[in-house]
């Protein structure tokens, strides 16, 4: 009874001479190595060159400031109920006066970690947060030696400042997720 | 006075660099064809091979050597440690003593000398080789036996019987061709080729049937069932570790080096110049020497490639089949050359 439709039938008819010789079939199979000498090689030299991703490809997590260079985040945590994976972890806490220039609003995250081993990437804390206060980038997450390197602080995630690294600033915008260059 | 003997210091000088540059070249060779494998092995199989390590990875070989020197070496306890020690030692000599009879050109004038570029013209330059090269096995065998295992030595015992069973074809593919130089000396069987043309036309089946054996010799793929790394994890090497492990490596490469010149020195007409006669061309000496030496680099560096290609195409013969082929189809088939050779050689005579 045949199992599959793609069943062989095993060739088991003794070798010819000129097989058991090897020769004749041996040059065959050198001459199609020997052509691949030729082709293209697919590989990327990866650190110098890479591929580029696709537009909405989403990665690394920036936390966002606003023109002046104060932190759009106002800690209301919709992102970290909207995770799915449960990677963001953050404590609030009240702008003291004199912190206008550093923070928006009147309340502000102290704290902001995101377990990048957690993340999958959705993308859903974007899409949760009302203050455009963390986006995806489309860099991801490099190596690192050990687990607690993988939970991303905020000295990590935020944005470089508008006003004192403003190339920065720009070069971090350009590789948000989902704009179109 | 019985010990007044005279020495021509000029000659043992001349003679001592000669070995040093030999050993030297075959070294750096066999360092670069590591590097030439990788390369190829890759290009076969359309990747971009070593390229991190300097330009185009050409540093390679030098940190592989480097990573050698500096692994930790074990010495197993249970194993008898001279022998442990010499296996790896005796690879390396008999590799390098082969190099010693191949003419590497002709002759160079230099201060009002005659300097040959060959080591030794010795008049049985063949049985040198082949008798170096059955010392080869010792390596194996040794270094099988010392590691006090039963794998290691199961892997030399068959690497044994694979090369004694081999050496016997090559012989009789020999036979044919000193047939027809009547010498064994290798100066002689290349000026014999420089004067009525290259033995390969000549002796196509013997060559053939010389560079199979010289593949099973080396223990390359498609015979390479001594190593056979990737299913029997290493086989006589097993048990060494830093350098000595290197040394069996590299005197592998080595080999394969000075087998692919014995070949260009036997069957392509050694330092001949194709298809040209240089004798009429009215240039130096010395640079004519220094071309031919090129011209056999050039022809060795081919065979070189070809060893590399067969091990990148071709799968390992199984132990019945390498058996097979060696006793039932290259030993008939260098016996029906031999005497076929002989009967042309008498018909030709008469």
């Amino acid at each position: 009874m045949q199992l599959t439709q793609r069943a062989k039938q095993v060739d088991r008819r003794p070798m010819t001479f000129v097989e058991s010789l090897y020769l004749w079939n041996i040059a065959k199979g050198m001459w199609i190595t020997f052509t691949h000498l030729f082709k293209k090689r697919p590989t990327i030299n990866y650190p110098e060159q890479t591929r580029s991703f696709s537009k909405v490809f989403r990665g690394l997590h920036v936390l966002n400031r606003d023109a002046e260079g104060r932190e759009n985040c106002t800690a209301c945590g919709l992102c970290a109920v909207a995770c799915p994976a449960e990677a963001i972890t953050m404590e609030a806490a009240e702008r003291l006066p004199g912190e206008e220039n550093l923070y928006r609003e009147e309340k502000y995250a102290a704290k902001y970690e995101i377990n990048m081993l957690r993340c999958i990437f959705c993308g859903l804390c974007e899409e949760a947060c009302p203050k455009d206060a963390i986006y995806l980038s489309q860099t991801f997450a490099p190596a690192n030696y050990g687990r607690k390197g993988f939970i991303y602080k905020k000295d990590e995630l935020l944005i470089p400042h508008p006003v004192n690294d403003p190339q920065g600033y720009q070069k971090a915008r350009e590789e948000k997720s989902g704009k179109v260059k | 006075m019985l010990l007044n003997i005279y020495i021509d210091w000029a000659f043992v000088l001349e003679k001592f660099l000669l070995v040093a540059v030999i050993v030297t070249l075959s070294l750096v060779i066999a360092m670069y064809t590591t590097y030439a494998e990788r390369k190829v092995a890759a290009w076969l199989q359309d990747r971009r091979g070593p390229n991190r390590a300097g330009p185009f990875g050409l540093l390679q070989p030098l940190a592989d050597g480097g990573k050698l020197f500096f692994k930790e070496e074990i010495i197993p306890l249970a194993s008898s440690k001279f022998l442990f020690i010499l296996g790896p030692s005796l690879a390396m000599i008999t590799a390098t003593l082969t190099s010693a009879v191949i003419p590497w050109g002709t002759s160079l004038h230099l201060f009002g000398r005659d300097i040959s570029l060959q080591i030794a013209d010795v008049n049985i330059g063949i049985l040198y080789i082949f008798g170096v090269v059955s010392l080869g096995v010792y390596g194996i065998m040794i270094g099988g036996w010392a590691s006090n295992n039963k794998f290691s030595l199961l892997a030399a015992i068959r690497g044994a019987s694979q090369m004694i069973s081999y050496e016997l074809a090559m012989g009789l593919a020999l036979i044919a061709l000193l047939m027809m130089t009547g010498s064994l000396q290798m100066s002689v069987i290349v000026k014999n080729q420089v004067a009525n043309g290259w033995h390969i036309i000549y002796q196509p089946l013997g060559f053939l049937i010389f560079f199979v054996c010289a593949l099973a010799e080396c223990n390359r793929t498609p015979f390479d069932l001594a190593e056979a790394e990737n299913e029997l994890n290493f086989g006589y090497h097993q048990e060494y570790s830093s350098m000595k492990l290197g040394f069996y490596l590299f005197a592998e490469y080595i080999n394969m080096f000075i087998s692919s010149a014995v070949m260009s020195t036997l069957y392509f007409g050694g330092y001949d110049i194709p298809f040209v006669n240089e004798a009429a061309w009215n240039i130096d000496a010395n640079l004519l020497a220094l071309i031919g030496f090129a011209v056999l680099m050039a022809k060795t560096f081919f065979f070189l490639f070809v060893f590399l290609w067969i091990r990148w195409t071709i799968p390992r013969f199984r132990y019945d089949q390498l058996m097979n082929l060696g006793w039932k189809k290259l030993i008939p088939l260098a016996l029906i050359n031999m005497v076929v050779t002989a009967a042309v050689i008498l018909w030709l005579k008469k």
